[in-house]
């Protein structure tokens, strides 16, 4: 058991980096990365939860940065908007794929956007049923993604611009 | 934000034994609910006591053909578990009808049970709630109260439970699990909510120091026909106005199992106990499926706002009942 002091030591492996750091406990993973490895990439919309905007993948898996305590990760690998491309230069297919549909407009909402559309190409893979799959698809087979099942799996993303046609049409582009 | 303490116990004795040399400690898993509310002021913990790690995070059928969901399994495995899509596909679908994919791969089973209204009241420090700071008044009452309960409501408090997953537990007739400084018991899920009463800021009938360890899925739901029906502000990621969970079976035309419970109208699922008994043993008709819900929907208290939710419900539940009867008893 670690001590209940209010701060925590804490290891990360970020865009396959470690880094390890002193965190007050309060720490969001969201802060972390802004604030103390200048990772800006991923945004602070509402900070509730809410929006998305923050989405990165942790150990694989989209989750909202800023309702994760970064305290509670330690030895996690968090993959944000900036490590999406690998150590390439080529841009994610999804990353190329936004350029190419024009699917944004200010582009805040976006880092969080992809990363989420990643996760949601994994989950899709690994059978992860939605609301909007056919309780009667077999389980445990991948679920094909139109475009109902891509726009209620990207619910958790919100856009206020309102991209939303070209950001289900840049996922849709990389599935094909 | 005030700072707090962070331990993260590798036993369940160990978490408990936390507990109790902490005064103002909470427990964390996934945090959607907790860290949301530790930032608005609502939960000023001391220490945090992290039982996200502990080995509760399997899914495992018993000889008895129950499932056991551990208290750590996050919401989104257990929605896509092929046993529990295939013998209680109401509690899939409900998780499936709850929050986003971000907040489902983080939120737990045990988390999901202990989530707190999402009462703007009960949210803002600002205002007046029983819930959050008893004897305060109640915002809710005579203010903003569109999305509250229209059953078993109290003079204190008018809020609604927000799971979709307990909604689903509930009709399933499953049980959590409790573990506790004198032994492990089980509640069934339709019980482990409270109505507000006199003591609103009491969810449920956990005890203090005690940890939700599992929820388990009995033998006698298993591959009874179920589903969950959602209405809510718009099509995806939002909170229930009313939803219905219906386990349904049919035998020769006449209703031979049945669980109900709807969602969004009161401070726990709420078991509609007089619609079972009512339908228990009589014809699977749409007749006898109206007769029957509008005997429980009849205890409904709407408040000056909320009135559409009685019918809502009741459309809802006739929906899915309607729908889970074979075609023959319907036709």
């Amino acid at each position: 058991m670690t001590s209940a002091s209010h701060h925590s030591e804490v290891t990360l492996r970020v865009n396959g980096k470690p880094h390890t750091l002193r965190v007050d406990n309060r720490r969001v993973l969201l802060d972390l990365l802004r604030e103390d490895l200048d990772l800006t990439g991923s945004k602070k919309g509402c900070d509730h939860g809410q929006c998305g905007a923050c989405t990165v993948l942790a150990d694989g898996r989209r989750v909202n940065s800023c309702l994760l305590l970064a305290v509670t990760l330690d030895g996690s690998e968090i993959t944000t908007v900036e490590g999406l491309g690998g150590d390439g230069e080529e841009p994610h297919p999804l990353q190329r794929a936004f350029l190419d549909r024009d699917a944004f407009q200010c582009g805040y909402c976006t880092p969080g956007q992809l990363c989420s559309a990643v996760g949601l190409l994994a989950e899709a893979a690994a059978g992860h049923p939605s609301h909007v799959t056919d309780p009667a698809a077999p389980s445990g087979r991948p679920v094909p993604l139109d475009r109902t099942e891509i726009r209620e799996r990207m619910s958790g993303n919100l856009c206020r611009c309102g991209a939303y046609p070209r950001i289900v049409g840049a996922i849709e582009d990389v599935i094909e | 934000m005030n700072g707090f303490g962070y331990l993260r116990p590798g036993t369940l004795q160990e978490a408990a034994e936390a507990y109790a040399a902490h005064p103002g400690a909470r427990y964390l898993a996934g945090g959607t609910n907790l860290v949301d509310l530790v930032k608005l002021g609502v939960e000023q913990p001391t220490v945090l006591i992290d039982v996200g790690r502990l080995p509760l995070d399997t899914i495992e059928e018993l000889p008895d053909g129950s499932l056991r969901a551990g208290a750590t399994v996050r919401n989104s495995d257990l929605a896509a578990d092929p046993r529990v899509r295939d013998r209680w596909p109401a509690l899939s679908q409900a998780l499936l009808s709850g929050a986003s994919a971000q907040l489902r791969n983080v939120a737990t089973t045990g988390g999901n049970l202990l989530q707190r209204t999402r009462c703007p009241y009960f949210q803002d420090l600002d205002k007046p709630c029983n819930k959050r700071e008893p004897g305060s008044g109640c915002g809710a009452r005579d203010g903003v109260h569109r999305d509250h309960a229209v059953l078993g409501h109290s003079a204190r408090c008018i809020a609604t439970h927000p799971s979709d997953m307990a909604v689903a537990l509930a009709a399933l007739d499953a049980q959590v699990e409790l573990y506790g400084p004198e032994g492990t018991r089980r509640l069934p899920v339709a019980d482990f909510h409270r109505l507000p009463g006199e003591h609103p800021e009491r969810d449920t009938w956990i005890r203090p120091g005690e940890l939700i360890t599992a929820v388990l899925l009995p033998a006698a739901t298993a591959g009874v026909p179920s589903a969950y029906r959602k209405a809510r502000d718009r099509a995806s990621y939002a909170f229930a106005l009313a939803s219905v969970a219906v386990a349904l079976r049919v035998a020769d035309g006449i209703v031979d199992q049945v669980g109900i419970a709807f969602g969004g109208l009161a401070h726990r699922p709420w078991r509609a106990r007089h619609t079972e008994l009512a339908l228990l043993g009589a014809p699977a008709t749409p007749d006898a499926f109206e007769g029957a819900v509008a005997l429980e929907l009849a205890h409904a208290e709407p408040l000056r706002d909320n009135a559409y939710k009685v019918s809502l419900a009741r459309n809802l539940a006739l929906d899915v009942l309607n729908r889970l009867a074979p075609a023959t008893a319907t036709a």
